[in-house]
């Protein structure tokens, strides 16, 4: 199964530069795992110890925060795109 | 009522307005699903800021934290920084604001018009880097009052008390409500009160998501989330690029005549994708989206004409919303 994911420029030290790359898995969870077997570090930058999902890291299903869709456990599939971002500011505030 | 003792009176009370050509068309013996667009852009100083601005400065004179005279700090791009300048103006205070230097030539011109000092910090590190240098800042000039909009309280209660009953008293059938997410302070506010009155409401929040170079940190641990933001109020969040957010300004202007700056385009983006949920799940909806500010603030990014790609290019590494 074939997911894109967009990789933020502080993380591309992880995939050789690569900013989309591709992966697979069931959940956001299992990408991850999936993820970090060809870009090794990468998950344990997106997961805190305690294995949630770190509090300055958003990721993205086709747009929709995945906090809102089960977290780790939010479903996947084939054809979604997957967006990781840095949490920031917001802009024109 | 159209007659106000002050400017300041004159806060809030905005126009709720349908749209019906942007609504999405629903089936025959479908229920209706329709979208409504409240109209922040017609506060005092032309956006929504407005509120929380007058809030914020009403409880720090009640609390005695802001005496006559006294300095105001905070990092700000825009939209607050003006806001607070004309509050600050009529009540007697000055104002120093902290903002990243990739922001649009309008909003120094009226930041300085409003007669606001501005602080520059780098471009690079966006409005985090904003909110550290002023916090820095604050360090130094302890009698300086930072009313730290991303996490004062009154920002949020600003729109509990104000924002949120205008709402329902105008739309008592709403059933979503799209906001941009910025301090965050408004869909905390408005979600709050509507959660309490309104069963199975939705707050959506619509997150600009901007080019490159503004997530530009060095790490992850440098991350922000302001401190206003619970993300049990919520039940939504979208992430809104460029090109979506310019192609739904555009479209607001053209189809229902309204002129909006590029965070509305953002929410109006998740608003549509609500609605057409709704459609799919054979649902009424009355959908409102908030329009922060006009268009007046952006014309200078030239993202209102050309192509969608040279107006994406245009916001390239701009604070867009």
């Amino acid at each position: 199964m074939a997911i894109e994911v967009r990789i933020p420029t502080i993380l591309r030290s992880y995939t050789g530069g690569e900013k989309v790359v591709q992966g697979s898995g069931d959940t956001v969870r299992d990408l991850l795992t999936d993820l970090d077997t060809r870009y090794s570090g990468l998950r344990a930058r997106l997961i805190t110890e305690d294995g949630a999902l770190h509090r300055f890291v958003n990721v993205y299903v086709n747009d929709e925060d995945v906090r809102f869709l089960g977290a780790l456990d939010a479903k996947l599939t084939d054809g979604d795109t997957v967006t990781i971002l840095p949490a920031v500011a917001g802009g024109a505030r | 009522m159209a007659r106000y003792e002050s400017l300041l009176d004159a806060c809030g009370g905005t126009p709720l307005v349908g749209l019906p050509r942007l609504s999405p068309e629903v089936p025959a013996d479908a229920p209706p699903v329709r979208l409504w667009a409240k109209l922040e852009d017609r506060n005092p100083t032309g956006s929504v800021k407005d509120r929380a601005a007058l809030y914020m400065v009403r409880e720090a004179e009640r609390s005695g934290r802001l005496r006559p005279g006294a300095t105001i700090l905070e990092p700000t791009s825009g939209n607050t920084g003006i806001a607070l300048a004309m509050v600050a103006k009529l009540r007697g205070y000055r104002m120093v604001c902290v903002m990243p230097e990739n922001v649009s030539a309008e909003r120094v011109q009226l930041l300085r018009m409003y007669g606001a000092e501005i602080i520059f910090s780098p471009a690079a590190g966006g409005s985090n880097q904003a909110v550290a240098t002023a916090k820095q800042i604050s360090a130094e000039h302890p009698d300086w009052v930072m009313l730290y909009q991303y996490g004062n309280q009154a920002n949020a209660r600003a729109h509990y008390e104000t924002t949120g009953p205008e709402l329902l008293q105008d739309l008592p059938t709403i059933t979503h409500f799209v906001a941009g997410l910025g301090t965050t302070g408004t869909l905390m506010g408005v979600g709050r009160y509507l959660r309490e009155k309104v069963d199975g409401i939705e707050i959506i929040a619509a997150e600009p998501r901007y080019g490159e170079l503004v997530y530009g940190l060095r790490n992850i641990d440098e991350g922000y989330v302001p401190e206003l933001y619970d993300a049990g109020v919520l039940t939504r969040r979208f992430s809104v690029g460029t090109r979506d957010a310019v192609l739904r300004t555009r479209q607001l202007l053209e189809v229902e005549g309204i002129f909006a700056g590029f965070s509305t385009g953002a929410a109006l983006h998740a608003a549509l994708a609500v609605a057409h949920q709704a459609i799919r799940e054979g649902r009424r909806a009355d959908v409102v989206f908030l329009v922060a500010d006009g268009g007046w603030k952006y014309l200078s990014t030239g993202a209102y004409s050309g192509t969608l790609a040279e107006a994406e290019q245009a916001l390239e590494g701009q604070l867009w919303a």
